[in-house]
């Protein structure tokens, strides 16, 4: 591939206790391209994701973005790179409103204060624009549905013009019209120029949306390899056939 | 007339929905103080039909004064539980803080010096248990627990358990002297307060206060510092109790090594009371000022009326009881409807 990396985790590994969450892996995300990470529950996609973003320390490894090279990434260097990140658990303060939510950690300020009303403004129209319906934004978002939550994350993750999103399972609690319309949304993002990484269960949506694809098992990565050069059922045979290898 | 009397009711419809949102409002953010407030003015007038003394300027003044420093104690103790954590070395710092504060004034260095060193002591002891707090990810409660020893063990170890009393005049005059017809410590917390209702409502502070109690690992995720904020709220903690601790001195003419024994229990009681769940995520400033109100009301009620006070332990208690499972009962109404 000719294209230029964005970003790329070079030989990453992580272990919690004696549990290897991921070995030596090695993933690029490409400018302007959907890099797909697919893989059974525990296979170490979100440790991946949060090591990506910041929240997590990597044992052994390099992240290089851009001319950058990190050892060790914190959240605000991640941030200021471009990376935005929807966790699979949200990462939403339960406690808080909907609008609260979206501008946490940046909120718009006069003079030192709040200003609340800027901020429910520019909440609205986000929420507005990208169709996520939420009656009642003053509404603490331990209240909201799950799909609703889902949507803040996502709101909260585009507010800010970025360079790479980094989505994990981003429609695992969406109904089949909003998760219809988020992966539009995500292709229009594509169009704009805005890399993505996501992690995904739903084969066909990957495919769908995706130019590239990493397979994990267990903390490594098993296939990587561009769409075009390959088809659901000969993934899907590839995940099963190494599974039987395993096993006998 | 017709076209007046149609206006009329148009406006009057406008008003009663507008009526219905601010009373969804007040009973959606403020329904614990409303009670309070209604149980302190049920006791109020109790107390002025069945006593001769309690209903005058002066009693009310002196409910306030003898308050004072328990207004401030709790004020702190309400962002501390508001970010999800506790601190049972309040009474510890409270007295350590009024000790050097004394020890200074025996030394006789200047007074606002003292002052000074009274403050920066229990701020330093704030920071200390933020930074234990934040470095270890140990429970806040076990980690003040240790340090409330250590700091009276401190305390002790440096008066050798007497009392450090006769303090100067000076600074009896501003540590209780008159303001406004009252002492002064009950202007200081009026002060706290006042400064507390920006910083807790409208600024970052007391949004990421609250974020540490509701969602530490989502605040960290967005890229803001939270040690910061975890220290800065025990540093504000063990300001706020030294700043008691020389009021305290200052009242007592006296400061010694167990004073101070138990606030953070009247604290956290308040802070309790007052609406703010003990798991933190979102606080009751004016919860816990009237708390506090309403406990130093009943204190003075059952004083007036001559109950022993050991009756008032035990009414405190139930108090705090009933205020725990009111809300908790709205709260799960709340969760199911
Ligand atoms: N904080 C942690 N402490 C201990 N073990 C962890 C921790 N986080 C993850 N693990 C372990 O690391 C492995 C990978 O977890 P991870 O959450 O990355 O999986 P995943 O691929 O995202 O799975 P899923 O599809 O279920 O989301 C799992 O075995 C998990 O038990
Ligand atoms: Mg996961």
């Amino acid at each position: 591939m000719s294209d230029k990396i964005l970003l790329s985790a070079e030989n990453i590994s992580k272990s919690f206790n004696h549990i290897k969450a991921l070995q030596k892996v090695t993933i690029k995300a490409f400018e302007g391209k959907i890099t797909a990470v697919i893989g059974d529950n525990g296979s170490g996609k979100s440790t991946f994701i949060k090591i990506l973003s910041g929240s997590l320390e990597p044992d052994e490894g390099i992240i290089k973005i851009g001319t950058n090279s990190y050892h060790r990434l914190s959240v605000a260097q991640a941030i200021n790179a471009g990376i935005r990140t929807v966790y699979q658990d949200l990462s939403l303060d339960n406690f808080k409103n909907s609008v609260e939510n979206i501008f946490l950690g940046d909120e718009i300020t006069r003079c030192g204060f709040l200003d609340r009303k800027a901020m429910r403004v520019e909440a609205a129209a986000l929420l507005e624009e990208i169709k996520v319906r939420i009656p009642d934004l003053s509404e603490p978002v331990r209240n909201l549905s799950g799909g609703q939550r889902q949507g803040l994350a996502i709101a909260r993750a585009l507010r800010r013009p970025a360079k790479l999103l980094l989505l994990d399972e981003p429609t695992a609690a969406m109904g089949i019209q909003e998760s219809a319309k988020t992966m539009e949304m995500l292709g229009m993002l594509k169009r704009k120029g805005i890399a993505q990484l996501i992690v995904s269960h739903n084969m066909e949506q990957v495919f769908d949306i995706a130019d590239h694809i990493y397979v994990m098992r267990s903390g490594e990565v098993l296939v990587d390899t561009a769409v075009s050069d390959t088809s659901p059922e000969e993934l899907r045979e590839l995940i099963l056939r190494r599974e039987d290898e395993r096993i006998f | 007339m017709k076209g007046y009397f149609d206006i009329s009711a148009k406006r009057l419809k406008y008003m009663g929905d507008k009526m219905e949102k601010i009373l969804g409002y007040i009973k959606k953010e403020f329904s614990s103080p409303v009670l309070l407030i209604c149980f302190c003015l049920m006791i109020s007038v109790f107390l002025s039909i069945s006593t001769e003394s309690f209903y005058s300027l002066k009693n009310v003044v002196n409910i306030l004064e003898a308050n004072s420093y328990r207004m401030i104690l709790a004020v702190g103790m309400m962002c501390i539980i508001t970010s999800g954590a506790i601190d049972l070395s309040v009474g510890s710092i409270l007295s350590f803080s009024a000790i050097c504060t004394a020890i200074s004034l025996k030394a006789e260095l200047p007074i606002a010096l003292c002052i000074l060193l009274g403050l920066l002591s229990g701020t330093v002891m704030g920071v200390i248990n933020g930074v234990l707090v934040y470095a270890t990810r140990i429970n806040p409660l076990i980690i003040t627990l240790a340090t409330s020893y250590m700091y009276r063990g401190l305390s002790l170890m440096v008066t050798e358990g007497i009392p450090v009393t006769k303090l100067p005049e000076s600074f009896r005059e501003i540590g209780c002297g008159d303001i406004f017809g009252m002492e002064s410590g009950v202007t200081a917390a009026f002060v706290i307060i006042i400064a507390m209702i920006p910083v807790f409502f409208f600024m970052k502070w007391g949004s990421y206060i609250a974020s540490l109690g509701g969602n530490p690992e989502a605040l960290k995720r967005c890229g803001v510092k939270t040690w910061k904020y975890r220290i800065s709220v025990f540093a504000l903690m063990g300001f706020l109790a030294s700043v008691s601790g020389i009021i305290v001195s200052a009242r007592l003419n006296s400061a010694e090594a167990n004073a101070g024994l138990n606030m953070e229990m009247d604290a956290i009681c308040a802070v309790i009371m007052g609406g703010t769940a003990l798991h933190g995520g979102k606080g009751s400033l004016f919860g816990t000022v009237i708390a506090v109100f309403l406990m130093g009301l009943i204190r003075n009620g059952l004083t007036i009326m001559s109950v022993s006070s050991y009756y008032q332990q035990f009414i405190t208690g139930a108090m705090l009881l009933c205020a725990v499972v009111i809300a908790e009962l709205r709260e799960r109404r709340a969760r199911i409807g």
